[in-house]
């Protein structure tokens, strides 16, 4: 493979970590609230109000029902409002959060929901508020399970960030289809291949990692 | 120090409205060690989770240290827990934090200083025997240890009631006895209140001072422990005894035909009870001694129920008729419990 490839191939592994990044950062910000807010508003729950459950939900069922491909297309206005622009690695960014937002609320919530209710009814019975049991209890008891949940949302990451070459959005993906496929280039497509794979591999093992140091169960 | 009127708890189940608790009264004095025996699904672990509100009752009043907690704001509620110590059955303690912090939980909750943090864990782990643990986690402690550090955890806010439901139900038998001793200890040098939630007679019988039966969501007996022990009044509760203390007869009369009336060669089967200071009386040597009948002994315990002693005596009284029912007499006087079985070969 040419020096020029292999300068291609770095830069599109750049862009593809930047793009999964920023992403997760931003999702996950919005992301650990959004399954703090699933678990706790439901039924017998701290902070119990079926009806805004039953709303949050439908609206985190609603976006997780559209194919990434699509929403990515759907929602260009709104993706033009935040970054400036429609096409780039940065404009990939927007679609990729906004997907991400509820797949992590959903992981965080499973996350949650294995911290046993008789731990809660301690704190209450402590006299801790609300806010308290969330952030005394729940986050802390869950980190190792939402550290495992947040791997998995990495990687999916990473696969939908390549279809974002669909919007010029550069990356792994990108390369791939644009030398390796439409140029007839399968040597670039196969080094793009084993980039990806050692990435995936390197992500999952780093999450375990983390997540095997803090479970003290 | 805990009141307990008409209380009621209803659930809206699948199948319409489930009453788990129906018209409960109870009422525990200061510095007393009070005991909710019942089966698993008799609804104690529902009662004495609205002494604290873990449970709200549909109906009735909890009133605790005299304040009304059924009509309490949800600060003035979470003030007024904070009085109110709790232990689990399965300990309920934070996983990813070590017992230090554990029991720092409760002080952290209303960020007291550090230093004032450290100088009370230490404290309550000396307490429980458990300061040499203070930096392992739970899961590398055995179940007497977690519930010590439960205990700890509990006592932390300075309570002056202790909440302990089904406290013991998870741990062997000789870990109960070392946690009950505990919790004995700490009702009588902090003159805690205690609940004790169970479906061991055991317990109750080595710390209680009273105890309500409960059945189907109603209290069906209630009063000191002694008393109830003596006399009960329902099958379930003769039941619950019945496991600490025997009432079957030994093995070689079981199978025998017990006859009311005497008849030649027979001999009259009489269980006694002998209770606190009696149980000193040397009963049986006077029996001996003053009328012309044979005694045998033929099975006998002596236990203790709390702090008072406690013993049963099957016996059997040969003689002639006239000897049998002097003796008997005899018996009647002396401040025993009597139970006269009948004549048996």
């Amino acid at each position: 493979m040419s020096a020029e490839m292999v300068d291609l191939l770095l830069k599109a592994l750049g862009e593809t970590i930047r793009m999964v990044a920023v992403s997760m950062v931003a999702a996950t910000l919005a992301g650990i609230p959004l399954g703090v807010l699933l678990v706790t508003t439901a039924r017998g729950q701290i902070l119990e109000c079926v009806p805004f459950n039953r709303v949050l939900a439908g609206i985190v069922n609603a976006v997780r029902s559209v194919p990434f491909i699509i929403l990515m297309v759907a929602i260009i206005p709104f993706t033009r409002l935040v970054a400036g622009t429609s096409i780039g690695t940065t404009a990939a960014m927007v679609p990729l959060t906004i997907a991400a937002i509820p797949f992590i609320g959903r992981q965080v919530e499973t996350a949650l929901k294995e911290v046993p209710y008789g731990l809660i009814e301690a704190a209450l019975a402590l006299g801790a508020t609300p806010m308290q049991i969330i952030r005394r209890v729940y986050v802390p008891e869950a980190m190792p399970g939402i550290i495992a949940q947040l791997t998995t949302v990495v990687i999916a990451l990473v696969g939908s960030s390549a279809m974002a070459g669909a919007i010029g959005g550069g990356g792994l993906g990108d390369l791939a289809i644009r030398y390796g496929y439409q140029r007839f280039r399968p040597e670039v497509m196969l080094a793009t291949i084993v980039v990806l794979i050692v990435l995936v591999q390197l992500i999952q093992f780093a999450g375990n990692r983390l997540a095997k140091k803090l479970n003290k169960k | 120090m805990i009141e307990l009127s008409h209380i009621e708890k209803v659930y809206d189940g699948p199948d319409g409205p489930m009453t788990a608790l129906r018209n409960i009264d109870i009422s525990i004095g200061r510095g007393e060690i009070f005991g909710i025996i019942g089966l698993s699904g008799a609804g104690k672990s529902t009662l004495i989770r609205c002494i604290n509100l873990l449970e709200r009752p549909t109906g009735g009043q909890v009133i605790v240290d005299g304040q009304d907690l059924t009509a309490m704001s949800p600060s003035q509620l979470r003030k007024a827990r904070k009085k109110i110590g709790m232990i689990f059955q399965h300990f309920n303690l934070l996983s990813s934090a070590t017992v230090y912090e554990n029991v720092a939980f409760p002080l952290r909750l209303d960020n007291t200083p550090e230093d004032a943090v450290r100088e009370k864990v230490e404290k309550l782990l000396d307490l429980v025997s458990l300061a040499d643990k203070a930096n392992q986690y739970p899961s590398q402690l055995s179940g007497g240890q977690k519930q010590r550090v439960g205990i700890a955890r509990a006592l932390a806010s300075e309570p002056q009631v202790l909440l302990c439901d089904e406290a013991t139900s998870a741990l062997d038998p000789q870990t109960t006895k070392a946690i009950l001793a505990l919790i004995r200890d700490i009702n009588r040098e902090l003159g805690l209140t205690v609940v004790v939630v169970t479906h061991e007679m055991n317990v109750i019988k080595d710390i209680c001072d009273r105890v309500a039966v409960i059945e189907n969501g109603v209290i069906t007996e209630q009063g000191p422990v002694l008393e109830v022990f003596t006399k009960p009044q329902r099958p379930m509760t003769k039941e619950f005894i019945s496991v600490v203390m025997s009432n079957e007869l030994p093995v070689a009369f079981r199978d025998q035909e017990i006859s009311p009336d005497p008849f030649p060669g027979g001999k009259l089967l009489v269980r006694l009870t002998f209770l606190g200071e009696s149980a000193d009386d040397p009963v049986i040597a006077g029996l001996i001694r003053q009328y012309p009948v044979e005694v045998s002994i033929l099975y006998g315990n002596i236990d203790h129920i709390k702090d008072t002693p406690y013993g049963r005596l099957l016996i059997g009284l040969e003689g002639t008729p006239e000897a049998v029912a002097q003796a008997m007499d005899y018996l009647r006087a002396r401040d025993l419990e009597i139970e006269v079985i009948g004549y048996v070969r």
